[in-house]
């Protein structure tokens, strides 16, 4: 573990893997809940959580600095289940980088569980992991200038849902009804870091 | 519609509602947002009677021009400009009585970049996440303002100050930043790093609330590569692939892949937010504290 002072009173705190910035990120929630930890923001990311806003940073500082990684707390909690339609423009594309039909991808998305393990980019994105490394692809060559709402994607080792039309470089492999963000719902956020999720085909390119 | 209203009728290049933001959320990739020059937008709140966090209107550069329906008290202050009601010149920094039905004007800003204009009982947009905000990274909070549009006003809480022209800190000449290094100084050479600190930049004309972008010395990476993406805090100096620094300001991504250089202290940002492009930059190294 790697305790990096940012600013005035902020740390990131660097780990080795997705899996121990999870089990970091789940034990300075659980501190922060006791009373322990007073940040104002806990924000994980790929292989780092950030604390913003610290009352003591010194003091967490050290803290962290004597600590071990904690093994990750068991992953509770109900899973997500959101509906796609497995028809994007990029599925073939995706299906050729993994080296199988388009079907085969649709049944390894849907039989995967994934874990949010972070936010970012927009309100309420996700980048969601669980495919195995192998199945990584590479961003589009040009982004596309307008990516619609609800489009379910994958970049690098993340699948993610756009809350809105953006630009955007990811490859898309199908679409979702689901309302990722609304901010006059509680919570605004479908999706949030530690939230576990499965993709549901509601059917893909080339059925009926 | 309540008479308790302010119609627009010169939006301005760009104006929007600004409060003290929605900090808190990051983990949800949503900006902290809120007034760049957050102590003149706390003043003109103090000015007019307002409570801290009453949304107030941030103008960029060309002013605006507003018509409330009812009698309020109002206070211009940050970016120093003309103001006039019903073209008669008033104070700046001070104030002000505006009939209804009175046309206020704020002119274009003398020097600085944004000036703040308080209303009495705060303006009411609708609150995204406890914030009134306009965010212009991730489009939360109202759209800026447009020709015609009509803003709710809340009910007016406390009294008016008792001041003649409030001081406030003049918009940089020269903009100075005390920046504490890291996180990821290490990405850079040892020369980049002690061009940054030690080089002239100047305010880019492409800066806007998302982030402060600088022209000069390109900064050398010691490493290829993006870094998996990591949280970013207010102040970060990311430096992109062309090599020049953005400070980032309120409205910034909460996650990011280019490395951070630096981070300015808090306390630089209001007069970040007032440097005009053009503005000579220098970045200062300080220890943390």
């Amino acid at each position: 573990m790697n305790v990096l002072p940012v600013g005035d009173d902020a740390l990131l705190v660097e780990v080795a893997s997705g899996e121990e910035a999870e089990a970091l990120h789940a034990e300075l929630l659980r501190r922060r809940t006791e009373g322990a930890l007073a940040a104002r923001e806990i924000v994980p990311a790929a292989r780092t959580v950030l604390l913003d806003g610290l009352a003591d940073r010194a003091r967490v500082a050290a803290e962290l600095a004597a600590a071990e990684v904690p093994p990750a707390p068991p992953r509770a909690g109900r899973i997500l289940e959101i509906p796609v339609r497995y028809d994007g423009p990029d599925l073939a594309d995706v299906a050729a980088h993994w080296g199988v039909a388009p079907r085969e991808v649709v049944r390894v998305h849907t039989d995967t569980e994934f874990l949010v393990a972070f936010c970012g980019f927009a309100p309420g994105f996700g980048y969601l992991t669980g495919l195995p490394a192998r199945y990584d692809v590479p961003r589009r060559d040009t982004p596309r200038t307008a990516v619609p709402a609800g489009s379910v994607a994958l970049a690098g080792p993340y699948t993610g849902v756009y809350p809105r039309s953006s630009p955007g470089g990811w490859q898309l492999i199908g679409t979702t009804d689901a309302v990722l963000w609304d901010h006059t719902r509680v919570p605004a956020a479908l999706l949030s870091p530690g939230t576990r999720v499965r993709f549901v085909s509601r059917g893909h390119r080339g059925d009926g | 519609m309540t008479d308790r209203a302010l119609a627009v009728v010169r939006a301005g290049a760009l104006t929007t509602v600004q409060d003290r933001g929605r900090p808190g959320h990051a983990h949800l990739g949503v900006p902290r947002s809120g007034a760049l020059d957050a102590p003149a937008a706390a003043l003109v709140n103090r000015l007019v009677g307002n409570l801290p966090g009453a949304a107030v209107l941030e103008t960029t550069l060309t002013g605006c021009a507003l018509r409330p329906r009812c009698a309020v008290t109002v206070a211009v202050a940050g970016a120093p400009c003309p103001v006039t009601v019903d073209g008669r010149p008033v104070s700046w920094g001070a104030p002000v009585g505006v009939p209804a039905g009175a046309l206020l004007d704020v002119g274009p800003a003398g020097s600085g970049v944004r000036s703040y204009v308080a209303v009495s009982g705060g303006v009411l947009v609708e609150q995204v996440l406890g914030s009134r905000s306009t965010d212009l990274l991730s489009g939360l909070g109202p759209p800026p303002l447009c020709d015609g549009a009509v803003l709710a006003l809340g009910r007016p809480g406390g009294r008016r100050a008792r001041v003649d022209v409030a001081p406030q800190p003049a918009p940089p000449a020269e903009l100075v930043l005390r920046v504490a290094p890291g996180p990821r100084a290490d990405w850079f050479t040892p020369g980049a790093v002690r061009t940054f600190t030690s080089r002239a930049y100047r305010v880019s004309p492409a800066s806007n609330r998302i982030g402060l972008r600088m022209e000069g010395p390109s900064l050398e990476r010691a490493r290829p590569g993006e870094l998996p993406s990591e949280g970013m805090v207010l102040g970060a100096v990311q430096v992109p692939p062309d090599g020049r620094p953005v400070v980032f300001l309120a409205d910034h991504p909460t996650t990011g892949g280019y490395p951070v250089i630096g981070v300015v202290r808090p306390a630089d940002l209001p007069a970040a937010a007032q440097a005009v492009p053009g503005t000579p930059v220098r970045f200062v190294a300080v220890g943390a504290r």
